[in-house]
């Protein structure tokens, strides 16, 4: 990592951590909010920016995790650690699953099969009222009493992502993440070349489905609730809205895009009951003025004012 | 809220971040009495939540927007008909906006996110609309209270009472949508059905937004009740309703209706075809009593239509707050206080045309009517009453301490006496 780099990984991360002292109260558990989120829109990156495969099924992933760390805190009265250990666990079960099935489409299959797959969740938590809820979903507060404090929330959260962030960013650029982004280059020359692409999807998939989940799990923390639309495919959209509005491959876009759509849906709204409205704009405008996304139409800019 | 109010309110929040972030709201004694009004303005419900948005106001805008003393500012926040977006916003309207209680919400889910939020914090929550029973049942909060509301198996029991005993029917169909209002709903229908001597000898559910019910019609023809129990609500209501006269089983086979199969959402956009359904509950439309008269022809000159469950429930409420907000002269900062005065007071001008008070579990114990749908001279249909049920509990006559030892109601549990 060049110094230059350090430092501004050193400054974003002191603002951050300036969050609760400036903006303390609601703005402070936005932000919390912004951090969890940022951190599923990064592992849906993983898939749609360095694979090339676009994943329309995280949100059931994140999920799946939120549900068991409830289930297991509110309704088998378990420990909260041991929650989010088994709701990550849960959580990559599923990707295993999802991903054993997925890897053998590409495109548009790719996007309708993740569709699917993340439905049946939906549709299995929306129906297994015994267990979920059904309609009405999991109450009650999970977080151990030290991050009662929505201060402490912040900064466990802020924590968290800053592991998260350092783990997927060592990842895609691992000498594994360069077969990924191969993979998406040119799948049959990569095959040619003697890599097991279908191996290297698995893994590149469950990867990303492990970061889902510990996003999902810690989602239990924060919001103490968990019903079917927090598995459904408006979830997973918004995942992959953030990663693309954030820009697609450049991972931090996440954080970007987390930030710009969580931030937005709350500013507007505060405005006009038509909040929906300007986030649509603001995809389409980001659409055509700046397809890469905000990260990557930045980096772009600074590239050409380098040359 | 403007940018003033904006800057004000990150003020406050700057000043009482001194002490504990849940204290804050005791702060400030004067100034508005904050009122965060949550309601689903887009979404799948987003009709009956502008409703709710356009009856609460109507209250306030005719009360000159003050009580006890004290200016009355709603905050009004869309929850999208989503409970994630309900929980993030009534967190804002409480930590940014500090506003000093909540109400409202449509849709059950997002009702008990709410729910479970104030459960940590303390903030009153009063929701007309929400009828979740075990909110004010096996699992109250205290701080939850369903001023102007109804639990959910409330309404049905006195329609069952009406059918066995007066109409001697006693064999049922029901037909229900899928969820736990339904498998609530249903369930005090059927419990009290089968306790009072009847059969309920198919009960069908069918998935939210059912577009074509004839699987259904078919089978209750099939099977040739002597009645058939129906809780739809919204567009599946319209649709069920118009396919019964379409397959020829209007006039044939009874239908009684839960609340909301015959409420003013449903049938305002109906015919004929909706005329002579049999249903209960704590408000009717086509009531002669001169407080409801007044209401409803107020409120149809204001909106062009008829009062729904939305409309007359949050009216109601806000009509219930302001009383008890003039019972603690303004001082709506001491929650206790203000909750107490709440749960004491008795309802007695309001649209609903009779008393109403809340029973010790924050549920109110209502007269309910059995009501029937008929056209009006000018040819509009609503609901005139046909029998009046006195001081109906969300217990029945059951004692609530044995009655809450029996599971809420579900799919696979609805209370049924066999044989």
């Amino acid at each position: 990592m060049s110094p230059r780099r350090l430092l501004g990984v050193v400054a974003a991360l002191g603002g951050l951590a300036l969050v609760p002292v400036v903006f303390p109260g609601y703005r402070t558990s936005l932000a919390t909010e912004m951090l969890i989120f940022a951190t599923l829109a990064m592992s849906i990156d993983i898939l749609a920016g360095y694979t090339g495969r676009t994943p329309l099924c995280h949100g059931a992933i994140f999920g799946v995790a939120t549900y068991v760390v409830l289930y297991y805190v509110t309704v088998m009265q378990g420990s909260p650690w041991v929650g989010v250990l088994l709701g990550v666990l849960a959580a990559t079960a599923v990707a295993i699953v999802f991903a054993l099935l997925a890897i053998r489409t590409s495109g548009v299959y790719f996007l309708l099969l993740t569709l699917a797959l993340g439905m049946i969740v939906w549709g299995v938590c929306l129906r297994w009222t015994s267990v979920t809820g059904g309609e009405n979903g999991l109450r009650g507060s999970v977080r151990p009493q030290w991050l009662a404090d929505p201060a402490n929330l912040y900064y466990f959260m802020l924590a968290a992502g800053a592991i998260m962030t350092l783990a997927m960013w060592r990842f895609v650029n691992s000498p594994f993440g360069l077969t990924l982004k191969g993979i998406r280059e040119n799948e049959t020359r990569m095959r040619t070349l003697g890599y097991d692409v279908s191996l290297h999807l698995f893994i590149g998939f469950t990867v990303s489905g492990f970061f889902a989940g510990v996003s999902g799990a810690l989602y239990a923390f924060f919001n103490s609730f968990v019903s079917p639309s927090t598995v459904g495919l408006a979830q997973s959209v918004e995942g992959l809205l953030m990663a693309i509005v954030g820009g697609v491959g450049t991972l931090f876009g996440g954080l970007i895009g987390a930030a710009l759509i969580i931030g937005l849906e709350n500013v507007v709204s505060a405005y006009t009951e038509r909040w929906s409205l300007v986030l649509g704009l603001m995809f389409i405008f980001t659409m055509i003025l700046a397809p890469e996304g905000v990260l990557g139409k930045l980096s772009q800019l600074t590239l050409k004012r380098r040359r | 809220m403007d940018r003033r109010s904006f800057i004000k309110a990150a003020g406050t929040t700057a000043l009482a971040s001194t002490g504990p972030w849940y204290l804050k709201s005791g702060l400030a004694q004067s100034g508005p009495i904050r009122i965060g009004l949550l309601a689903p303005l887009t979404g799948v419900v987003a009709s009956g939540g502008r409703e709710m948005v356009e009856a609460f106001n109507f209250f306030w805008d005719a009360s000159g927007k003050k009580a006890g003393g004290r200016d009355i500012q709603v905050i009004v926040e869309d929850d999208a008909s989503n409970p994630d977006t309900a929980l993030q916003k009534a967190r804002r309207l409480v930590e940014q906006s500090n506003a000093h209680f909540l109400i409202g919400d449509l849709l059950a889910n997002t009702g008990l996110a709410v729910a479970e939020y104030v459960k940590g914090n303390g903030t009153p929550y009063f929701i007309p609309i929400i009828a979740a029973d075990d909110l004010t049942q096996r699992s109250r909060i205290p701080n939850v209270v369903r001023i102007a509301g109804y639990s959910a198996s409330q309404m049905p029991r006195p329609l069952a009472d009406y059918a066995v005993k007066k109409k001697k029917y006693r064999k049922f169909v029901t037909v229900s949508q899928d969820y736990a209002f339904g498998h609530e709903q249903c369930g005090g229908f059927a419990q009290l059905a089968t306790e009072l001597g009847g059969t309920v000898v198919a009960q069908h559910w069918n998935p939210l937004s059912t577009q074509d019910f004839s699987p259904y019609l078919a089978q209750i023809q099939g099977a040739a009740p002597d009645a058939v129990f129906a809780m739809e609500t919204g567009a599946d209501a319209n649709r069920f309703i118009q396919q019964w006269a379409n397959f020829g089983m209007k006039g044939k086979i009874p239908l009684l209706g839960a609340m909301n199969a015959t409420d003013q959402s449903v049938i305002r956009t109906l015919g004929a075809e909706c005329e002579g359904i049999v249903s209960s509950a704590h408000f009717c439309e086509g009531d002669d009593t001169p407080v409801t008269r007044k209401f409803v022809n107020d409120y149809e000159k204001a909106f062009q239509k008829l009062p729904s469950l939305y409309g007359f429930s949050m009216y109601s409420g806000a009509m219930w707050l302001a009383e008890a907000i003039n019972a603690v002269k303004g001082k709506v900062e001491d929650r206790a206080k203000f909750l107490d005065a709440v749960r004491r007071i008795e309802l007695r001008n309001s649209p609903l045309g009779r008393p109403v008070r809340l029973d010790s579990y924050g549920n109110p114990i209502y007269d309910v009517y059995i009501r029937e749908v008929k056209r009006r001279a000018d040819g509009k249909f609503w609901n005139v009453p046909v029998e009046v049920y006195p001081k109906v509990s969300q217990f029945w006559t059951y004692q609530p301490e044995q009655y809450l030892k029996q599971p809420a109601y579900s799919r696979t549990y609805q209370g049924t006496k066999k044989g």
